[in-house]
């Protein structure tokens, strides 16, 4: 039995971003990937068109059921989460090999990414129960706080400081928006910021080094600046109007580091100019308008909140990779959010916009 | 359908919160179009310049050295392939291990060359680095055959200058040698970068400019490992211009084998037009060690060696003209009217004045002797007597308007001007006044007189050729790859002499008669069926504390034997060549000198 009403308020607006998205990254990737297309490079690209396919096919799937079923599965996946990343960082620490990646036969993929999603709906559940209050305190927050903190930490030891990163972002945006008190956000930041010394020194040699060339690029432009130093001679060489499609130098000649994964917006903003960079940006920037508009047409909690998990997501993600690749931020690891190359940042993030829609599909169920 | 689980007070709050999250998106959003328009638009063309420096470098292509030919256009200074050895240091897995195999191989510069190679694996790791210039064929033969066991070594071929003949006028042609910091940094090498190789002497260094050529240029474009890709543009460099030089290679050659073993010099000029067609000086070097660099031994030897084999004596040697410089106290005199040709002054074998006595060469002396006698048996007394007559000033006067004391601006770098005394320049030299007995020393070309062996075979040119003083020259034609004359030699006369013709004519007897007369000094120049002019010449190296001329020359150990002079010319009547001669230490011109003018001017007129 299908419901009219479920056509009545797809979004084909959030749908058209994305198809949009999907092909301007696709077109990008084939750039990025043209000079070492005889290295595996072609293999890439195809992978990432299927990826895509695959991530199409996951967002409708996504909407087929009604996400407030959700709510019921929100703990349970969120352990299943932890265990599938303690279970990476064990395997990985006894293989020797990474400790990101989980492999079940031909597939591979991250938990970290899914653990997004995890967190998101566990937050999203805490806050549903939790709803009583119009302001949160710190002593309301433990519980939310240990949903993320436990993930955060072990996603850093991966090491991928730029997932927990992005995690503890998330979290901390869901939590300012269902409103803390003054004092108690205070005492959060400041309690954060007596702690950083002690995180400086927990993180490895290299990710301390990427932090001091971000403070200071010249310090070794052969070195370890060299990654923003190319990035931004790539962006800033791209002009009004870019050097034209597979035709920026920088990615032809291997100037930019990871230019099909980090790095891939620089590739973009060297082609295509400051006019290609801005029509990037705007579709994100309408893709997270559209989606603001969704979680305030929810007319329920638990859908306000995940979708503004989901926003965070994207959000955070595009201030972080194009920040960091224009030379604002330092280089932490995080791919631009469904332009890089990678399927499971891809296929997660194309479930959560799925999530996003099936939220706007169903907002009549509830009055 | 469920119950909204909201409240009408928490929508109110979500919508504000939400209204928030906009501005908060707009704020950051705004914040990074800010930063690409700094970035793209503000900045855009610095980065455009430097992605392009990234991917475009600048090679520079050695132009081809203009090569050196002799004045019949036989070659003298070529170019040929010299062997490299370089390093790729992407390309090599155990660079000590590398490294130390080379030094046991060809040696080389480990220390060095490790240096280098940090250098090149940071920034370029595929582009080449030299590390051994000109590698021998043994050397060559060696790195090719171990080729398979030194990953990562290149031979690269390049051009470099050959002297065909060795040490065939080596002083004439110079050498190259690196460019020093100095240079470069004098702007006088715009054409040159650090590491190539210039003219440091001779005719190398005179016309570098012109030898040298304009180097071109490539723009390669690189990627990120300085792999060279494609050539963007290019500029073909423009080959140096030949030079022909006013040398005979035959006659060069024949001087100096007759220098062999011996030190000094040998000039041989057209003096008609000021053509030089022989300079040789002894000991000499072969050019083509400057190229490879020498070993500390061989550059001691070569540069701080006894005699200085560096040093072109023709030029830059410079001596007391002995009997020679009566030419110019002769027709100081009969110019200046200071003595007929044919009054006639004695000679008893010393000259007194005032406690001093001066001897004549000849100790019981020539008797009654005009002119013409004093110059062919060469008389010192008579030119004592003439030389108190004229005084230092008229004598200097007449001995610069021969060309002696000043360079005579042959296209040569390191020309001596030599010396001709004034009192002027005693006072100001040594703060005393000028002796009278100086004058007498001077009269006969001793004392502090100096002269080079340019300065006189230019000096009895001029007396031959009419009495114009010529500037001496070495460069015939200068013509480009392509066979345009970009210079052609054409005679200079510096001045006329200012001494009359019938004057010149009495001179240019009486020298014919040293050669040629039963008494003259210059009998060993003579030669069958030519007529040849000349005068010899005894340059003292040690003065003679009592006034004595040296008696036999066997008896004085080498160093302090005099210096032989000849000068000669010939045929007389139509000059076609003027020969100096000077062998250090050689005693008396008559007998050490001047058979070698003889051989030369007999090579060169086709008489044995």
């Amino acid at each position: 039995m299908f419901d009219r009403r479920l056509l009545q308020n797809f979004d084909w607006t959030l749908l058209l971003l994305l198809i949009l998205l999907a092909g301007i990254s696709i077109l990008n990737l084939y750039s990025a990937t043209y000079p070492i297309r005889e290295m595996g490079g072609t293999q890439i690209f195809r992978k990432q068109v299927s990826w895509y396919l695959m991530g199409f096919a996951v967002f409708f799937v996504m909407t087929t059921f009604n996400y407030y079923a959700l709510e019921r599965f929100a703990y349970p996946g969120y352990i299943a989460c932890i265990l599938l990343l303690l279970f990476v960082l064990v395997m990985g620490k006894a293989t020797a090999g990474s400790q990101r990646w989980l492999h079940l036969g031909p597939i591979s993929f991250q938990p970290s990414e899914i653990s997004k999603i995890a967190v998101i709906l566990a937050l999203g559940k805490f806050f549903l129960e939790k709803a009583d209050k119009r302001y949160y305190r710190l002593r309301d927050l433990w519980q939310p706080f240990l949903l993320v903190v436990i993930p955060a930490f072990l996603i850093m030891k991966e090491p991928d400081l730029g997932g927990a990163i992005l995690l503890i972002a998330v979290s901390f945006s869901m939590v300012l928006f269902v409103r803390i008190y003054w004092k108690s956000l205070v005492i959060l930041v400041g309690s954060l910021v007596s702690v950083a010394p002690f995180i400086w020194f927990g993180l490895k040699s290299y990710q301390q080094k990427r932090i001091l060339t971000f403070l200071n690029p010249d310090l070794d432009p052969l070195g370890a600046g060299y990654h923003i130093n190319q990035s931004k001679i790539a962006i800033g060489s791209g002009l009004l109007w870019g050097k034209g499609f597979l035709r920026g130098t920088q990615t032809r000649l291997h100037f930019l580091p990871e230019q099909h994964t980090d790095f891939a917006f620089s590739v973009l903003a060297e082609e295509w100019g400051f006019i290609g960079s801005i029509i990037l940006l705007l579709l994100y920037l309408f893709l997270i308008l559209r989606a603001i508009s969704i979680a305030r047409n929810s007319k329920e909690r638990f859908g306000s909140v995940i979708a503004i998990g989901l926003i965070a997501m994207v959000f955070w993600q595009v201030i972080i990779n194009v920040g960091m690749v224009t030379g604002l931020l330092p280089v932490v690891g995080i791919p631009l959010v469904l332009f890089s190359y990678g399927g499971s940042s891809l296929i997660t993030t194309m479930a959560g916009m799925g999530l996003l829609m099936n939220i706007s599909m169903r907002r009549f169920m509830f009055q | 359908m469920r119950p909204s689980n909201f409240d009408p007070a928490t929508v109110d709050i979500f919508n504000r919160q939400l209204k928030k999250t906009t501005i908060f998106v707009l704020i950051f959003f705004v914040g990074l179009i800010f930063r690409l328009w700094y970035l793209q638009v503000v900045n855009g063309w610095k980065y455009r310049a430097k992605s392009e420096n990234n991917r475009i470098h600048l090679q520079d292509i050695a132009p081809l050295r203009g090569v050196i030919f002799d004045r019949k256009g036989r070659l003298l200074v070529d170019n040929r392939a010299a062997y490299d050895l370089a390093l790729i240091p992407e390309d090599i897995q155990d660079p000590p291990a590398l490294l130390k195999r080379l030094d046991e191989l060809v040696g080389i510069d480990i220390k060095e060359t490790a240096r280098e190679l940090r250098k090149g694996l940071q920034h370029y790791p595929f582009k080449a680095i030299r590390i051994k210039r000109s590698i021998s064929r043994n050397e060559l033969a060696l790195v090719e055959t171990h080729r398979f066991n030194l990953p990562g070594v290149r031979i690269m071929v390049s051009p470099e200058r050959y002297y065909l003949f060795q040490d065939l006028a080596a002083h004439v042609l110079g050498y190259v040698g690196e460019i020093s910091e100095r240079q470069l940094a004098s702007g006088r090498y715009l054409n040159n970068k650090s590491g190539d190789l210039i003219g440091k002497a001779g005719v190398e260094k005179k016309w570098q400019a012109i030898l040298n050529g304009i180097p071109g240029g490539e723009q390669v474009e690189v990627d990120a490992a300085g792999r060279k890709l494609k050539v963007v543009s290019q500029k073909p460099p423009v080959p140096g211009a030949n030079v022909y030089l006013t040398i005979d290679k035959d006659l060069q050659a024949r001087a100096e084998k007759e220098l062999e073993g011996k030190v000094g010099a040998v000039v041989a000029m057209d003096p008609m037009d000021g053509e030089i067609l022989a300079m040789a000086s002894s000991p000499s070097f072969d050019p083509n060690m400057f190229i490879k660099g020498f070993d500390r031994e061989t550059w001691k030897s070569v540069v701080g060696g006894k005699h200085h084999p560096l040093e072109n004596r023709a030029v830059a040697g410079q001596y007391p003209p002995g009997s020679i410089f009566k030419i110019a106290v002769a027709l100081a005199g009969l110019q200046e009217g200071a003595v007929t040709p044919d009054e006639k002054l004695f000679c008893s074998g010393s000259y007194r004045l005032g406690k001093s006595v001066y001897r004549c060469w000849k100790k019981w002396g020539h008797g009654n002797v005009d002119l013409h006698r004093a110059l062919v048996e060469s008389c010192d007394v008579y030119f004592y007597q003439l030389g108190k007559r004229l005084g230092i000033e008229k004598i200097a006067e007449y001995a610069r308007r021969l060309g002696l004391g000043s360079r005579t601006g042959i296209d040569l770098p390191n020309e001596k001007p030599g010396l001709i005394p004034s009192k002027k320049w005693k006072l100001k030299r040594w703060g005393v006044p000028w002796q009278q007995g100086e004058t007498i020393s001077i009269s006969i070309g001793q004392s502090f007189v100096l002269v080079t062996p340019l300065q006189i075979v230019s000096m009895i040119s001029s007396v031959f050729n009419g009495g114009r003083l010529l500037k001496p020259q070495l460069t015939e034609r200068i013509s480009t790859p392509g066979g345009e004359d970009i210079y052609l030699f054409h005679p200079v006369e510096r001045w006329g002499l200012g001494v009359d013709n019938a004057y010149l004519e009495m001179v240019k007897k009486a020298l014919t008669g040293v050669v040629n007369e039963l008494h003259g000094t210059g009998k060993e120049a003579r030669i069958k069926g030519v007529l040849v002019a000349g005068k010899t010449g005894t340059a003292q190296v040690v003065s003679m504390q009592k006034g004595e001329r040296s008696g036999n020359e066997e008896n004085v150990p080498e160093a302090q034997r005099d210096h032989a002079w000849f000068v000669a010319i010939a045929p007389v009547d139509k000059p076609k060549i003027a020969v100096a001669v000077i062998i250090e230490h050689g005693g008396h011109g008559g007998s050490a000198a001047a058979p070698v003018a003889k051989k030369i001017i007999s090579a060169y007129l086709g008489m044995n």
